[in-house]
């Protein structure tokens, strides 16, 4: 992010634009739980000196839970019903044949 | 190997997760009800081949994208679309990041909640192409990792995040017509210009992939 409103000298170690850039572009990959060890232990490093990124971070993950919190649907109450009676159908020929 | 007669056991708690993911599949009640059942008769009948041990689940909804595919998009007749316009990161925070939570004593998580409506959901997910589709469903709502998910869809995990990727950048721009068309804009987006269609926060040309 470009927008970033770091303090003047911090541009080394686990803030910097760079950092940010590197966080941004691993957010997604960070909230899949698909990164290694030492990756996630930088960006948590830097998400603690960095409330920017934090508040980013912490926006997709809230939205992702509402997206899943949303797309949930309850299955109709005779689908399982029909589907008990296929599955005791499939049984009684495979226990005939 | 597993043993036939504890199939029903054993499947019949994934039945909600199936009905929900055949339901954003094919868009339809009836279909997706269809697709459950043909889901299960084909696992069932397959179930010796399944090694116990492994993950039931992902071999369930394997059977099931595969029967979904196979059967049910074909039905369908839709144009399958494989392209997905650029969207830059954090669209929608960037637009109505801070904005959602502007009210005092209330969760951002609650704020989002209300700003979208179930249906909105639904429509921007549906909206999407279907290969990026079923990345976004099976990551997001069913909570499988890239390697489960390469194996459901017969693709290279590279391809599941570039689709996942491009997928969930896409939904965020649905929404934001959402939210744009019930008020809630920032107007000073955070690092991006005021929210035109068509731009980017580099600028409107931007056509390489970033």
């Amino acid at each position: 992010m470009s927008d970033h409103d770091h303090q003047a000298g911090s541009h080394s170690g686990d803030v910097g634009e760079h950092r940010c850039d590197d966080a941004i572009a691993q957010l997604q990959a960070f909230l899949d739980g698909e990164l290694d060890e030492a990756t996630i232990a930088r960006i948590e490093a830097h998400l603690k000196q960095c409330s920017p990124c934090l508040e980013a971070y912490d926006f997709e993950a809230e939205l992702r839970k509402v997206i899943a919190a949303k797309l949930r649907n309850d299955v109709p109450g005779d689908l399982r019903t029909r589907l008990t009676a296929v599955l005791d159908r499939l049984e009684a020929e495979s226990g005939t044949s | 190997m597993a043993d036939r007669s504890l199939f029903s056991e054993q499947a019949t708690p994934f039945i909600d997760q199936l009905y929900g993911a055949a339901l954003r599949m094919t868009r339809n009640p009836a279909d997706a009800e269809d697709l459950v059942q043909e889901t299960f008769i084909r696992a069932y009948r397959g179930y010796e081949g399944f090694q116990d041990g492994t993950n039931l689940r992902a071999w369930l909804f394997r059977i099931l994208t595969n029967t979904f595919i196979n059967s049910y998009r074909a039905a369908q007749r839709r144009p399958e679309q494989s392209e997905l316009d650029d969207v830059e990161e954090l669209y929608l925070y960037r637009r109505i990041g801070g904005l959602e939570a502007a009210s005092l004593g209330r969760s951002a998580e609650d704020e989002l909640m209300d700003l979208f409506t179930d249906t909105q959901i639904h429509d921007a997910l549906d909206a999407l192409p279907e290969q990026f589709r079923l990345a976004v469903l099976l990551a997001d709502v069913e909570g499988f990792s890239y390697k489960e998910i390469a194996e459901i869809l017969g693709v290279p995990i590279g391809t599941v995040m570039s689709r996942l990727h491009r997928g969930r950048r896409a939904l965020q721009k649905s929404l934001y017509g959402y939210a744009r068309d019930q008020g809630v804009v920032r107007g000073d987006p955070k690092g991006a210009k005021e929210p035109v269609p068509g731009f980017t926060e580099e600028g409107r040309a931007e056509s390489t992939t970033s």
